[in-house]
């Protein structure tokens, strides 16, 4: 046993350490966020929950080209379609099964219209799997509420694409 | 014989064949939109130039270049490589780029091949063209924009249909394609030209936007509209059959369906018996399967013997094979199928069948009609006979006049003719090497018209080396299948009622007379709700043809089966099963327990029946009392669209009936 070690452990010289360690980190900026109420940057290429989006005139994007629901490769995505009154080419339903959905993006990459896209929400947990079934109209409302995010998203990533 | 080098390599092709023709043997791929094989050549898409050499020091069009000894034929050069991406920029210059939205995506030659040959980009930075687009009818929609103008749409209805409706106006970019008059193209093979077209121009209107070719799951089966049994690919998705595409076989349709084949199968939806039925106090209310079997039981054992079966027009063999075996244990042979109550002669199986086959029909050089309307009864048949035409074969009709897309002498509507003819038609046939005499349902159900046509085969000299010409030309799907197990009576549908049965089961028959039925308890087996299950007293639901697997023979007396691609809605069973099942409760269970086991008890029996092919007849027709005939003909369909319960049911038939037959104008509602 030499004299140094004698010292340090007569004066807890560890424990002094530890807590120089301790307010040292006191005083640095902290790298934990107060989730929920502040959140952490995201990419505009984050690939959340999905949107169906419309046209600024209100019309639907999407035209029932089926190309998502064939790309798709957890064949979560359900379409049938039919002509509307007009003649258009419109789906009779199109529905996202989330729970089986894998977030890969292929929908929004195969989509030539940017109608289904993967939204920057991610806070969509419910509290029964029924509601993870997502129905035309429940993708055409978080289009509608996710509009000026998306549209920003898309606008930011498109000189890359 | 010419020989020819295709990239290096000898072939030898057949005299006549075209530069394409001889790449296709040599097993290379020559891009094309125009050429057809079924199709004169038009030679105007230029997408299949080659390099030739000896010629001009420039590219060819493979399809309208006849192979020549010696030549030399490059199909991979950079010449054709550039040429052929050279054609493709200037065919999408002005195809609008609406693949998403069109229902030929995914099945679209010109996807497929600016894929394959094309550049990839364009130069051409101006506007597209636009035109607008054409009504042609309840089952093709428009989109003219789309059109490459291939013509191979117009040559179809001019040189298959033989309707001269499809034309093309204008030149170079103004060029359209038109119905001239707006209206819609009066041809039952219409349906056709959306196949054929390359592009998504004419596509299927009651199809339009359903489904993606890469959805479907394809299923071959065989078509019950009519009796020619075309080769069918039924598309299903989940539970519901889209489409219905023909197959080709050269022996029967060719590549073609009509339309009734193809767009009736929206009534296989509609309309359906799901659970059984049983009439309580006058009415039929829904039942349990046991319930059924109960009330069929205890009307059985009143009935004992007296028991009798009807079967319908799309019956499959093995139902019918079933239930034949079903009544035989209870002791009847009391079975009939013509429910119209033709009483012909059906002794002989080679005296009711087309024996000229339909495929050989096209090199007759005479041809005699007997009270029969090809056009609708069969229109694949009408097809050859039109070819037959083209040939140089001259065509006479006993019947009232109508079009049947051909020139036709008329020799009036009168029945003795048929053992009286004109000079003009013995001269004709006394000529012909190949005559043929076609008899249809309206020609037998005149008295007397059998035997005075079975006569013309000695006076007219139809039975020749290799050739038989006398030919009866069924519509019923089910009819030789019904007539090559024994379902005929003497005296036809008159005798089944004589026999005053207190049982009868109908098999799918809607079009019988069940007034002469009064006292018996009717059990109806079949999948529509139609006039047979409405008088039934107890309804048991079965499959419909594409929800079964089964043996058709068509008017031919061609073997064919098919496969079953959706399974039949609610509580609904496949046929045979069902009289599986009502065997037992009826105390004598047939002796199979599988389709499998059926088939095979049916090949035993019936060895015809056993395997698909043509079964040969041999020629004895049965002597007849030579009557004198007499009377006029009617044709047995008095409206092609609505000839049976699945078309009954189906929107677009009831549309092209409407339409097309009783002419109201449904232009504006297209718009």
């Amino acid at each position: 046993m030499n004299i140094a070690h004698l010292i340090k452990s007569f004066t807890l010289w560890e424990i002094v350490k530890a807590h120089v360690l301790t307010l040292k980190y006191f005083f640095k900026p902290k790298a934990t966020i107060n989730y929920p109420f502040e959140k952490g940057p995201l990419s505009p290429r984050f690939r959340g929950e999905h949107a169906l989006r419309r046209y600024a005139n209100g019309e639907e994007r999407c035209i029932a080209c089926k190309l998502c629901e064939a790309v798709c490769p957890a064949l979560a995505i359900t379409i049938e379609s039919e002509p509307r009154d007009d003649g258009s080419r419109r789906t009779t339903r199109y529905d996202i099964d989330m729970v089986k959905c894998i977030y890969c993006g292929l929908c929004q990459e195969a989509c030539p219209v940017d109608a289904i896209v993967e939204g920057p929400n991610f806070e969509y947990a419910t509290e029964t799997r029924e509601e993870l079934l997502y129905d035309k109209d429940k993708l055409l409302a978080n289009g509608d509420k996710w509009e000026r995010a998306i549209a920003a998203n898309l606008a930011a990533d498109a000189p890359y694409r | 014989m010419p020989k020819v080098t295709v990239d290096g390599e000898e072939i030898e092709v057949p005299d006549g064949a075209t530069v394409l023709q001889a790449c296709e043997l040599a097993g290379k791929e020559i891009p094309r939109f125009c050429y057809h094989e079924r199709l004169t050549i038009a030679g105007n898409c230029r997408m299949c130039l080659v390099e030739v050499k000896p010629g001009p020091p420039k590219p060819q069009a493979s399809c309208a270049l006849p192979a020549a000894e010696g030549q030399e034929i490059f199909t991979t050069t950079e010449m054709v490589k550039t040429a052929r991406e050279g054609v493709m920029e200037f065919l999408l210059i002005n195809h609008p780029l609406d693949c998403p939205i069109c229902d030929q995506g995914g099945e679209c030659d010109l996807q497929d091949q600016s894929i394959a040959y094309g550049k990839g980009h364009t130069r051409y930075e101006m506007n597209k063209r636009a035109v607008t687009d054409k009504y042609m009818g309840p089952v093709i929609k428009t989109i003219m924009t789309r059109c490459i103008h291939c013509t191979r749409c117009i040559r179809f209805a001019e040189e298959i249909a033989g309707v001269e409706e499809i034309g093309a106006v204008g030149r170079g970019e103004n060029m359209e394609i038109t119905t001239y008059l707006e209206h819609a193209a009066r041809s039952e093979l219409s349906g056709n030209v959306v196949d054929l077209c390359p592009v998504g121009a004419l596509t299927s209107r009651p199809y339009a936007f359903e489904a993606r070719p890469w959805e479907l799951r394809k299923t071959p089966a065989i078509d019950v509209m009519d009796a020619v049994g075309t080769n069918i690919r039924l598309d299903s998705r989940g539970r519901q059959v889209l489409r219905a595409l023909p197959r080709v076989n050269d022996e029967v349709n060719e590549e073609w369906a009509s339309d009734k084949t193809r767009h009736a199968v929206d009534g296989l939806v509609r309309n359906r018996l799901d659970k059984p039925f049983v009439r309580r106090d006058g009415k039929l209310r829904p039942a349990r399967w046991d319930e059924a079997f109960a009330a069929i039981a205890a009307a059985a054992e009143k009935a004992g013997e007296k028991i009798a079966a009807i079967h319908g027009d799309l019956v499959d063999v093995e139902t019918l094979y079933a239930a034949q075996k079903l009544l035989e244990g209870q002791g009847s042979r009391l079975l009939e199928g013509r429910q119209t109550g033709l009483a012909y002669d059906a002794s002989s199986l080679s005296a009711v069948n087309f024996n000229t086959t339909i495929h050989d029909l096209e090199e007759a050089d005479a041809i005699l009609l007997i009270g029969t309307n090809p056009r609708w009864e069969a229109p694949l048949v009408n097809t050859r006979i039109r070819k037959a035409v083209l040939r140089g074969a001259k065509v006479f009709g006993i019947g009232p006049e109508i079009d049947l897309s051909y020139p036709v002498e008329w020799l009036g509507n009168d029945a003795t003719l048929v053992a009286d003819l004109p000079k003009a038609v013995t001269e004709a046939f006394g000529k012909a090497e190949r005559p043929a005499v076609i008899v249809g349902g309206g020609g037998l159900a005149v008295d007397g018209v059998q035997a005075a046509s079975l006569a013309l085969v000695d006076t007219l000299g139809l039975i020749k080396q290799g050739w038989n010409g006398y030919n009866v030309l069924h519509f019923s799907a089910s009819r030789m299948g019904g007539l090559m197990l024994g379902w005929a009576q003497p005296g036809g549908i008159a005798d089944i009622a004589a026999a005053r049965p207190e049982l009868l089961l109908l098999l799918g028959a809607d079009d019988v007379d069940l007034a002469k039925f009064d006292g018996a308890f009717k059990l109806y087996i079949g999948h529509h709700g139609e006039a047979g299950a409405a008088a039934a007293d107890v309804v048991l639901p079965g499959a419909a043809y594409s929800e079964k697997h089964g043996s058709y023979v068509n008017l031919e007396g061609r073997v064919q089966r098919g496969e079953r691609a959706v399974f039949a809605p609610g509580d609904a069973r496949e046929d045979w099963s069902i009289l599986r099942a009502l065997s037992d409760v009826l105390g004598k269970p047939l002796p199979f327990d599988s389709f499998g086991e059926l088939r095979a008890r049916l090949g035993e029996d019936f060895p015809a029946l056993g395997q698909e092919g043509l079964v040969q007849f041999d020629w004895s027709p049965p002597a007849l009392d030579a009557g004198k005939p007499a009377g006029e003909f009617t044709y047995p369909i008095a409206d092609f669209y609505l000839t049976n319960a699945i078309c009954r049911s189906s929107e677009t038939m009831q549309r092209c009936s409407a339409e097309l037959i009783h002419g109201v104008d449904f232009q504006e509602a297209a718009e």
